[in-house]
């Protein structure tokens, strides 16, 4: 501070109306940290004006007075990485759930803060570099056994390197100095980064691996690339939630951070329960020893759900700077895009369209560009994939929040009320839904699946679009006035929609399809049509093609772990009832 | 207490008062007018030079000389054991002639929120003896599911028949009954009060009643106060509580009313753009804690202006709750009760609490199939009104008759049948079994084999 200044680091209120208060006689700049009130309960400053500083509060507001002390940190709002991320539940602002109910008990009250990580736990660090050795920002200097994950502890992004002096392995807490740099500078294992700044790389890169979800609709026809993003719309009660969850719990990516912004309370203490519970197919552990959870839910503080998102992604680029594809969920953007709209209205801006802010799409399109694939300052090429699930009020895809997103995202998954309400999950609409990535994909599925892939699922996709043309001749006329060949085609395009798209998400064997079944499931199908086909040439009719009753085995293929030499048997017997239909 | 004369505006519910002391936001506001009525309302906002007050009760007699006191706490409920079996106005006083509520406790209104760690993964099933809730959009203890209906349908039998037939089977206990209407006419209130008495469930309950005359700014409290009522006899007393919300449409018109007498910038259909959190912080009051016993299971029931499922209120509380049972004006027409419609409607803890363990191991499979078979059968319906039952294939056909068979016998039920999970996941098989089996799809072999009729005959047999 310039001598001779008064001390403004603090002021006092001068207006409460909810979430938003305004302060006076206080330095401040934006997004700095502040102390509200007597409890100083936790805010940011969100606007300037004059002398009034206005502030968004992460707590609720009720009983406080103008004249109380506001206090300024300096500090912008920041999260704490570190070994001990891994399996934490966090609410908006970082602070872990699991700490506040042993400070405060079963209910969320205010003016408690707890820190993101353990400063008192030890953690067993082995270093990989050793004296005298140099290194710069974002150089892997070490690393700690979290879970079953490898913990790197890196030099800060901000921190200018230099040759080390000391470095010694040993059992330390987060904020104990385990590197000493020639220059003097410390570097602790903790590190603190504001959360709407994104972290800086070496090299964003282009995707081209998908992240393979063994979901057979997403893998199969709509594929998200590793680093990719990706909107989930729906009404509600069409699958969202299901469908984020079944990403969380079976994508390829190694670490998982699923956002709970604004939802239900009672759907993030299902993850809660079942994570630790689930076998993270890869590796056999529990899948919560790979996740960082964050919950928000729809009756805690909305200026916190605000900064959930942030907090969610800031974690997400710290593991991806160690070298690590993490995949982000974000259930739900429209509840934070709710939540600026209510911040917005509360500070009496102009609104934009149906009341959100004018600045929404641009920061939408902010969020989304922090996904990608990279090379990190140290070299290691990692991944962050964004899937945020969209909730159009009505399931109208025309209103902001969904239409500012697809300008952006480059996979649609769009859900559909219709496919739901006939259980037809995941209802997940094949004729709206796209992927941008596939052109970029089709080389990894060459390779890794077959070569026969791609022009599969072109197959199954014309197939589809085919019985959408086809089911409007049907509306009018009824399925009999179809002609022999069309009427098989109807009947291979439900095998697709019942077989292929259909998957049980609360089936032990069908929640988690790998990319290999799927090749012979749709492989399976494809076989009858071209039996059929070839019987109908030979003047076979559409009720004998449709009448084969080994076909009506394939859907139990689903739920067989290992499904080969029934669905061997099954082809045979296909085969079979085919040449015996030749014979008669 | 410091009583201000500084009454600056009037304008709809809201009182603006200048020149005070600093006054905490969301206080509790006594308003004393001429005549010594003493009215109450809560601050909207506060600042060193106007406050904003919210008056729960009309504003009629409210002048620039009315008399108004900060009491400096924020709205505390009074709650007591003795609370069952009372009659409280939509304000918390008691109406039914009875003494005043003897306080054990006085708890914020507002409820803070329940830490997401804290709570325990509702799995009790709730047996309500309606097939279509049990059977395919079933209730469990701690859930919030709503009954989405219109003007003229019956939701308030189907509410009633929840609150007289709900129970966890194998346990004995039975539901205290939270009762808070808001904005319904004297008459349904009396067909509510009048079934409660008749079943005696009404020793077991709170009522809380804001009705049709009441003042629509007191709505605004009337959940909160049933809400913290509920809390206190699960948490702090271990009742399983089920608490019953109607009509949550008027409640939402009153913070409208609310929103435009401040001038807000209005959301869709001039709601306040806050309306969902808004909302949230009455239907996330509902769940189970772990370690505590009791649990609060919440029933909101709301018309859809216009039957219109897109319509904020239905919308904003869909996305809140766990699912939505619908009441539908076609199956009303064609005389069915309940007239649930099952395709639209939804639980999502239902996997939670069905299967081996809570009530069959078929129980999720069956209901797939009833749902799959019945949403192709109605869909049929379209196409036979345009090209005529001739035209359809025999398979078509099947499906066809099924959607009629499911309505008439699954969906139908009597305002008192009370239908255990057995007989109707039993009706469920009878159902399917009109279909060929092959195209029960949705269920595997293993469990066609034991529980099909035609197997179970068999080994009967």
């Amino acid at each position: 501070m310039e001598k001779g200044k008064e001390n403004r680091a603090q002021g006092v209120l001068k207006r409460i109306s909810g979430p938003v208060v305004t302060a006076v006689g206080l330095d401040a700049h934006m997004y700095d940290v502040v102390k509200v009130g007597n409890e100083e309960l936790m805010g940011e400053v969100i606007k300037i004006q004059g002398e009034n500083i206005i502030i968004q509060v992460y707590e609720d507001t009720a009983g406080i007075r103008p004249g109380e002390p506001v206090g300024n940190t300096g500090l912008s709002l920041a999260v704490e990485l570190g070994p001990g991320l891994l399996t934490s539940i966090y609410d908006g602002i970082q602070r872990p759930l699991e700490v506040l109910v042993d400070k405060m008990g079963n209910f969320i009250e205010r003016g408690v803060s707890a820190p993101g990580l353990s400063h008192e736990k030890k953690w067993e660090f082995v270093p990989t570099v050793k004296q005298g050795d140099e290194v710069k920002a974002g150089d892997i200097i070490g690393t700690v056994q979290e879970t079953n994950i490898v913990h790197k502890i890196m030099v800060p992004p901000r921190a200018k390197g230099g040759k080390i002096k000391k470095i010694s392995g040993g059992s330390f807490t987060v904020d104990e100095t385990v590197c000493v740099l020639e220059d003097g500078t410390e570097i602790a294992m903790l590190q603190r980064w504001p959360v709407r700044v994104p972290r800086p790389t070496k090299e964003k890169l282009n995707p081209d691996i998908p992240l393979i979800t063994g979901q057979r609709i997403l893998d199969g026809l709509f594929p998200i690339a590793k680093g990719g993003t990706a909107a989930i719309p729906g009404p509600f009660g069409s699958g969202k939630t299901v469908t984020q969850q079944q990403l969380a719990k079976w994508s390829d990516a190694e670490i998982v951070v699923y956002i709970g912004c604004g939802e239900r309370g009672n759907e993030m203490t299902e993850v809660l329960t079942e994570f630790p519970e689930l076998e993270d197919p890869k590796t056999g552990k529990p899948l919560m020893e790979r996740t960082v959870l964050i919950a928000n839910t729809s009756n805690m503080p909305v200026a916190a759900r605000e900064a959930s998102v942030y907090t969610g992604i800031t974690i997400a680029e710290y593991f991806r700077d160690m070298g690590y594809d993490v995949s982000l969920m974000a259930d739900s953007t429209s509840r934070w895009a709710e939540a600026m709209r209510e911040i917005s209205s509360r500070l009496e801006e102009m609104p934009g369209e149906e009341g959100y802010p004018a600045y929404l799409a641009a920061r939408l399109s902010e969020f989304y560009e922090r996904a990608g694939r990279v090379i990190s300052l140290n070299g290691e090429g990692g991944s962050v994939s964004v899937i945020g699930a969209v909730s159009p009020p009505g399931g109208d895809f025309s209103e902001p929040v969904t239409q500012n997103t697809l300008r952006i995202v480059k996979v649609f998954w769009a859900l559909d009320a219709k496919l739901s309400q006939r259980r037809h999950f995941p209802a997940i609409n094949w004729l709206n839904s796209y992927s941008l990535y596939l052109d970029a994909l089709n080389e990894w599925y060459d390779k890794e699946v077959s070569p026969e892939w791609n022009p599969l699922r072109a197959w199954a996709m014309g197939v589809l679009q085919k019985e959408a043309e086809l089911q409007e001749i049907v509306q009018l006329v009824g399925s009999d006035a179809l002609p022999d060949e069309e009427q098989v085609t109807i009947e291979v395009a439900r095998m697709i929609r019942e077989i292929f798209l259909q998957q049980n998400a609360y089936d032990a064997v069908d929640t988690f399809c790998p990319m290999s079944k799927q090749y012979d499931m749709m492989k399976a199908i494809k076989h009858y049509a071209d039996l059929a086909r070839t019987a109908q040439t030979g003047g076979a009719t559409p009720q004998q093609v449709i009448g084969i009753r080994s076909k009506n085995e394939l859907p139990q293929i689903k739920f067989i772990r290992d499904y080969e030499p029934e669905l061997a048997k099954i082809m045979k017997d296909m085969e079979a009832e085919f040449d015996a239909m030749r014979a008669v | 207490m410091k009583e201000y004369r500084t009454v600056a505006q009037v304008a709809g519910p809201l009182v603006f008062v200048e020149k005070t002391e600093p006054v905490g936001y969301s206080e509790l506001v006594n308003i004393v007018t001429a005549d010594g009525t003493v009215k109450r309302g809560q601050v909207l906002d506060t600042s060193d030079e106007i406050v904003v007050v919210q008056v729960f009760e009309t504003t009629a007699g409210i002048g620039r000389d009315s008399g108004i006191r900060f009491t400096g706490e924020t709205i505390k409920m009074p709650v007591g054991k003795d609370m069952l079996g009372r009659i409280l106005s939509g304000g918390g006083k008691p109406i039914d002639g009875g003494p005043e509520i003897v306080p054990e406790k006085r708890l914020e209104i507002t409820g803070a929120a329940i830490n997401p760690y804290a709570r325990s993964s509702p799995e009790d099933f709730i047996q309500t003896g309606i097939s279509t809730i049990d059977g395919t959009n079933t209730l469990v203890r701690g859930q919030k599911l709503p009954i989405f209906s219109a003007s003229g349908l019956p939701h308030n039998d189907v509410a009633l028949q929840i609150a007289r037939q709900a129970k966890v089977p194998g346990s004995t206990e039975e539901f205290a009954v939270v009762f808070a209407a808001m904005g319904i006419t004297r008459e349904e209130a009396n067909y509510f009060m009048a079934d409660f008495e008749k079943t005696g469930a009404l020793e077991r309950s709170v009522v809380f009643l804001n009705l049709a005359d009441d003042p629509a700014v007191e709505r605004t409290i009337t959940p909160r106060l049933a809400l913290t009522t509920a809390e206190y006899l699960a948490f702090d007393l271990g009742y399983h509580v089920l608490v019953i919300l109607t009509d949550m449409t008027n409640y939402c018109e009153a913070l409208r009313q609310i929103g435009a007498a401040r001038e807000e910038v209005p959301g869709r259909r001039g709601y306040p753009g806050y309306m969902y959190t808004d909302l949230a912080s009455i239907y996330e009051r509902a769940g189970i804690i772990k370690g505590v016993k009791g649990s609060v299971t919440q029933i909101p029931i709301l018309t859809m202006p216009g039957d219109d499922i897109t319509h904020p209120i239905p919308d904003l509380t869909g996305y809140i709750t766990e699912g939505q049972i619908v009441v539908n004006r076609e199956l009303h027409r064609k005389g069915i009760y309940p007239p649930i419609n099952v395709l639209p409607s939804l639980s999502r803890l239902m996997n939670l609490g069905i299967g081996e363990g809570h009530t069959r191991e078929d129980h999720k499979k069956v209901s797939d199939q009833l749902y799959a078979a019945y949403a192709e059968g109605n869909d049929l319906r379209g196409l036979v009104a345009i090209v005529g039952k001739d035209a359809l294939s025999e398979r078509d056909r099947m499906f066809l008759e099924f959607a009629d068979l499911f309505e008439d016998r699954f969906v139908r039920q009597g305002l008192y049948e009370d239908r255990s999970i057995e007989e109707t996941l039993d009706l469920g098989w009878e159902l399917l079994s009109t279909l060929p089996e092959e195209q029960l799809v949705r269920i595997d072999r293993e469990l066609i084999q034991k529980y099909h009729p035609k197997y179970r005959k068999k080994a009967q047999g």
